[in-house]
């Protein structure tokens, strides 16, 4: 069933449980974007050491696929050297891109969004999160809020 | 609304509707189609497909632009398309009548050929919290140029206009009304009886955005009295960008054009140029020909099924989805009273967020809407960043009500609810 493929259990899992779900006042780097067309919102939170992603958290609303991508998102970047966190982010894209077959090993419960792939209208809510993270690690995170197109 | 065109509200004979529907033949993997998202945008009959291809296969030319006997032809459809879509609004005239791309765009032809050229620093728009981005934000550039000020009728619990305060907010600052005639997220038909005579009564303009209401409900522009009236093509069972604006003709004639070049110019000097009559004048560049002449087919369509027929059959249908979903569990957004609200069901299921929601029905053959529906104000006055939206139009039927409610079993199992 093409639903299981998307809807996989670990997915669901982290969208009821997020991981680090919560402010970061001291953070040093955060971004905040949402999805213009459908709403969801997620803020990503940095706390860098050196050049060490030393913690990450978010806040957010949404559907289950953009909720769990950013829960599986902040523990797959966790502890990783800057140069590797944006090395993932752009691994993560091509493997939502259909491009990428990215490892197990380092991405962990995030192989689970593959099945996304398969509705492509979804992929950007797979996406959002890790947008967020680029702009929160490249400084530009904390404009306005927004993507810089306007809605239909 | 208490604007109704003289027609026995015969019921519709569903059954026949849906034959001239092509598209509801489809299977979504192997389920039937069941389409409920005719708000964003309707299904088109074989009638007014044939028309588009007929024109392309027998009529073809620029209209306007052509001295020979295809040039006449498609002047004259394009033409007689735009006396009926007059005749279907009860506009005094086709010079009423500008053809464009729709509602979007003719919102922003008055928010810059009136507004920009009449609004002064300190003028107020009155808008209402429940219109689409599309009668907000055209609006918001326009007071960002010419210093006029927003204000905003805003909504009951229960989805209506909340009217408390209308005394106040119409004052002799306000210069224009914007406000919807249904919205397309709540699917709330608003009391235009009263808004409009209120606005008028202190010198206000007041402008329609009849996307819902056209489609949906018999409309006269003379009875409702509104200045201008936006409406699209695509959501009544015309052609995409089709469509147009109604506005009274002296109106079109103090305004400035909006585009400039092709049809709309009378005379083109090096540092100036004179224009068209109305309705042209507001019509530059080549028209979405065929388009607009299909839209004729799809009015001729709309009236030998009767609008009241129209608006009863989806006044039970309605009625009908509010009561299965209420019983299933749902949280429903909106008046409850199918009175005063079109076949627009807004709501949550449980906790499966309403993108989840769209997908899983999707896998049973059910098209719905699940976003903001443009309605960002709507979406922060309930506290929801987006609602699961179901529609309704002639083809639809309680049994195609009935798979949507039995889909939702389906996202509860998926979501271990």
């Amino acid at each position: 069933m093409a639903l299981d493929d998307m809807y996989k259990e670990v997915i669901l899992d982290h969208y009821k449980n997020p991981r680090n779900k919560h402010d970061m006042p001291d953070a040093e780097l955060h971004g905040s974007r949402n999805n213009p067309l459908c709403g969801d919102e997620i803020t990503v939170f940095v706390h860098e050491d050196g050049d060490t992603v030393a913690a990450v958290s978010f806040l957010g609303q949404g559907c289950s696929i953009s909720q769990s991508s950013a829960s599986m998102m902040t523990q797959a970047v966790t502890g990783k050297p800057v140069a590797d966190a944006e090395r993932m982010i752009a691994e993560f894209r091509g493997m939502m891109a259909g491009e990428v077959d990215p490892s197990e090993e380092e991405f962990g419960d995030l192989v689970a969004l593959k099945g996304v792939v398969k509705y492509p209208i979804r992929i950007k809510c797979a996406v959002l999160a890790w947008d967020v993270l680029q702009a929160a690690l490249s400084g530009d995170g904390a404009a306005d809020g927004s993507v810089a197109h306007t809605v239909a | 609304m208490s604007v109704t065109q003289e027609r026995s509200a015969a019921s519709l004979d569903v059954a026949r509707v849906r034959a001239d529907f092509p598209i509801l033949k489809r299977t979504v993997g192997d389920k039937p189609l069941v389409y409920l998202d005719s708000t964003n945008t309707s299904q088109r009959p074989q009638q007014v497909i044939d028309a588009e291809r007929d024109f392309y296969e027998h009529h073809n030319a620029n209209a306007h632009r052509a001295i020979y006997m295809l040039g006449e032809e498609a002047t004259e459809r394009f033409e007689d398309a735009r006396a009926k879509v007059a005749a279907f609004l009860g506009a005094p005239g086709p010079d009423t009548i500008v053809f464009n791309r729709g509602t979007t765009e003719s919102i922003n032809l008055v928010a810059h050929g009136w507004g920009r050229k009449f609004l002064k620093p300190g003028d107020e728009i009155v808008l209402t919290e429940m219109e689409h981005h599309s009668n907000i934000v055209p609006w918001q550039l326009c007071a960002k140029d010419t210093g006029a000020v927003l204000r905003y009728i805003p909504i009951t619990d229960d989805g209506l206009l909340d009217l408390s305060e209308l005394g106040s907010l119409l004052t002799e600052r306000t210069k224009i009304l914007c406000v919807t005639g249904m919205s397309n997220s709540l699917g709330t038909i608003t009391p235009l009886e009263q808004l409009v005579p209120a606005a008028h009564a202190v010198g206000a303009l007041v402008l329609v955005d009849g996307a819902q209401l056209v489609p949906h409900h018999a409309v006269d522009v003379t009875a409702i009295d509104c200045d201008f009236l936006a409406f699209s093509g695509h959501k009544m069972l015309g052609p995409f960008a089709s469509g147009g604006l109604y506005a009274k003709r002296q109106l079109l004639e103090d305004m400035d054009p909006f585009l400039g070049g092709g049809e709309m110019i009378l005379e083109v000097h090096k540092d100036h140029s004179t224009w068209n009559d109305v309705p042209w004048k507001f019509e530059a560049g080549t028209m979405n020909v065929a388009q607009e002449v299909a839209l004729g087919t799809a009015i001729d369509y709309l009236q030998a099924l009767g609008m009241d027929a129209v608006r009863a059959h989806e006044e039970e249908i309605t009625a009908y989805a509010l009561e299965r979903l209420q019983e299933a569990g749902a949280t429903i957004y909106g008046p409850t009273d199918v009175g005063v609200r079109g076949g627009v069901v807004s709501f949550w299921y449980k906790d499966v967020h309403p993108h989840d929601l769209a997908t899983i029905l999707n896998e049973e053959g059910v098209a719905i809407r699940a976003g903001h529906h443009c309605n960002q104000l709507v979406m922060r006055r309930y506290g929801v960043s987006a609602t699961a939206r179901a529609s309704f139009y002639v083809y639809n039927t309680n049994e195609e009500v009935d798979v949507l409610v039995s889909a939702l079993a389906k996202a509860e199992d998926v979501f271990g609810l």
